[in-house]
């Protein structure tokens, strides 16, 4: 896909809350607004996962991060949010820089076990903080804002700036993927000795890519406490975790491109294709499950 | 915090190791051997349990619910390894981390359309209701009691298959070196298939066993497959030593963990400060010890891969 086709995307999506779409406008917008939220996070998790066979199972945990930063910050009485939304992003990089430098001391399924295992951490801390609700969560007072300018209180305009989010950490990926970070961390995929034998420091880099992509799970942890003004610990859940890496795979962003748009296009089908199964029946998971393991089964990938 | 709760306390945690050995074992060997992630492990223990108090309340019996129970899990297992698992072996630990998480969904939605979402109560035997004084002032479930029993007796008896006989042989061959195993004309499939039956029986046994002790709800097995990760990661996959090393660890530390965390930072923090911190704590403490252990191991504390 072309440069020119993303940007006619992006401004096609923009174009939505224009539409005329009467009651349904909020329900609509709030569902195109998961999707987009959810599409950051996978953004990043495609990133890790694509150019760098790093397949993390928690990262759910930093998007959880994000959005008790915004939770504790407002308790505390702020939601100025230049400031709430750098605390969020640092918050979401430091715990992966912590827990990616134990993780990044094992490769292959190990790896997946540690950071499903430091997701759960987070999940169980999560559930057990009181003053913020405990296992029932914590509703927000307000939504962040800009000195009396107030771009997420309606739902255009967090559908708006989520989107503009979107579109930064879209074309931050496409840039990081492109440079010769992104391209030493595709080598390191296809032969981690090689790299090593070259001179590069393997576990710096991984490092780097694991802590940025835990900081744009926060960004999408920040959007979504916003969104839902609302946050509670099954945010952190092992599940959206595993939805995440369903996200990156079903869009085929796992392929070492590691490309940003199957992330989001992935992202997309399964909060779509939930919300239709969902209206069809309560039991919706009994459809989605076994279409999950029959679209692993029948994709005839070469082994990563 | 008297000397008799710290005694309590450390059954407790002697007990919830041995339940996670049972469901660590299987796991761990699956992987050992097939270098195949099995997460919807966790769904055998979840059936084991369903399918025990399904089956005490048809039989009438406490007994013969878990005789039923283990053997129908064994049989579960083993149609979905006809179904799925078969053809992730020589797939991607991606593909199979995706289609064994595609089974925990079905599988736990299947079991909450089937038995509802209200959790379901198990009863305990009359034999082993009631508790005993185990020393002065210190009286003890007889249920539990029985638990840490039976679970240190299939342990040993794991040991001994795994290590001395024949069967253990080709697992522990079927580990290191799968080809050589098939050349010299044992059948490693069915080694195989035998691993994954044997995994899901001693995690169905670990579900029917642990259904009176709790509440037996749909994704039940989930936060004791992750606890059971935790426990082969720092163990070492692959080994049942391992496996056995660790879930003993996880048992204790969680549980010791949690009876005394509060009580040590209370003297740091004054009892305000250890009642906000202590429960957030003492919930990472297993994963602080996880860690440090990888900071030391990384690859767990026994290896069955030299």
């Amino acid at each position: 896909m072309s440069q020119r086709f993303h940007w006619l995307f992006f401004l096609a999506l923009a174009a939505i809350p224009a539409l005329p779409m009467g009651t349904d406008r909020g329900f609509v917008l709030l569902l195109l607004t998961r999707a987009i939220i959810a599409a950051i996070a996978a953004i990043g998790l495609a990133f890790i996962v694509g150019a760098g066979g790093l397949i993390s199972f928690g990262h759910a945990a930093f998007v959880a991060i994000g959005a008790y930063t915004v939770a504790m910050l407002d308790a505390a009485g702020y939601n100025f949010l230049p400031a709430v939304l750098p605390a969020a992003l640092i918050a979401g990089a430091l715990f992966a820089a912590a827990t990616g430098a134990v993780a990044l001391r094992t490769r292959g399924v190990n790896f997946i076990m540690i950071t499903l295992a430091f997701a759960q951490m987070v999940f169980f801390t999560l559930g057990s903080l009181d003053s913020y609700g405990g296992d029932d969560g914590y509703t927000l007072a307000a939504r962040s804002a800009m000195l009396g300018w107030q771009p997420l209180r309606t739902p255009a305009g967090i559908y708006l700036t989520s989107l503009l989010a979107l579109a930064a950490c879209y074309f931050l990926s496409r840039t990081l993927i492109a440079s010769r970070f992104g391209r030493i961390l595709r080598a390191l995929r296809q032969n981690r000795a090689r790299v090593q034998t070259l001179g590069f420091n393997v576990f710096a880099m991984e490092l780097t890519a694991y802590t940025i992509a835990g900081a744009i799970a926060a960004l999408s942890g920040v959007l979504l406490a916003n969104a839902t003004e609302f946050v509670v610990p099954a945010y952190a859940s092992w599940q959206r975790s595993g939805e995440f890496l369903v996200m990156v795979i079903l869009g085929g962003a796992a392929r070492a491109s590691g490309a940003p748009m199957g992330a989001i296009i992935g992202a997309f089908a399964v909060v779509l294709a939930e919300e239709g199964l969902a209206r069809v029946t309560e039991h919706w998971r009994l459809i989605f499950g076994p279409a999950l393991v029959l679209a692993v089964l029948l994709a005839r990938r070469p082994t990563a | 915090m008297t000397a008799t709760l710290l005694a309590v306390q450390a059954l407790n945690g002697l007990q919830l190791g041995l339940l996670l050995f049972l469901i660590a074992a299987g796991l761990s060997l699956v992987f050992g051997v097939m270098d195949f992630l099995n997460l919807a492990h966790g769904v055998q223990y979840m059936l084991g349990a369903y399918l025990a108090v399904t089956c005490a309340a048809w039989a009438g019996s406490f007994w013969a619910g878990v005789a039923l129970a283990v053997p129908l899990a064994g049989i579960i297992a083993l149609v979905l390894e006809f179904l799925v698992f078969r053809q992730l072996y020589r797939r991607s630990h991606l593909d199979q981390v995706l289609a064994t998480f595609g089974i925990i969904l079905t599988m736990n939605e299947a079991v909450r359309w089937f038995w509802g979402a209200v959790p379901l109560r198990a009863d305990m035997p009359d034999l082993l209701s009631g508790s005993f004084e185990i020393m002065p002032g210190l009286r003890y479930p007889i249920y539990r009691v029985a638990l840490i029993a039976t679970g240190l007796g299939v342990a040993a008896v794991l040991a001994w298959v795994i290590g001395r006989t024949r069967a253990g042989m080709w697992i522990r061959a079927g580990a290191t070196h799968p080809d050589i195993v098939a050349a010299l004309g044992v059948n490693i499939d069915r080694v195989f298939l035998g691993v994954i039956g044997v995994g899901a029986m001693l995690a169905g046994f670990a579900g029917a066993l642990a259904a009176p002790l709790v509440s037996v709800e749909p994704g039940m097995g989930d936060n004791l497959l992750i606890l059971a990760f935790v426990v082969i990661v720092i163990g070492g996959t692959g080994s049942i030593r391992g496996a056995f090393a660790g879930a003993l660890l996880v048992g204790l530390v969680d549980t010791i963990g949690r009876a005394l965390t509060t009580e040590i930072l209370k003297i740091a923090l004054g009892a305000s400060g250890a009642a906000r911190v202590g429960p957030a704590l003492a919930s990472m403490l297993i994963y602080l010890v996880m860690a440090a252990v990888l900071a030391v191991r990384p690859a767990g504390l026994f290896t069955a891969r030299a």
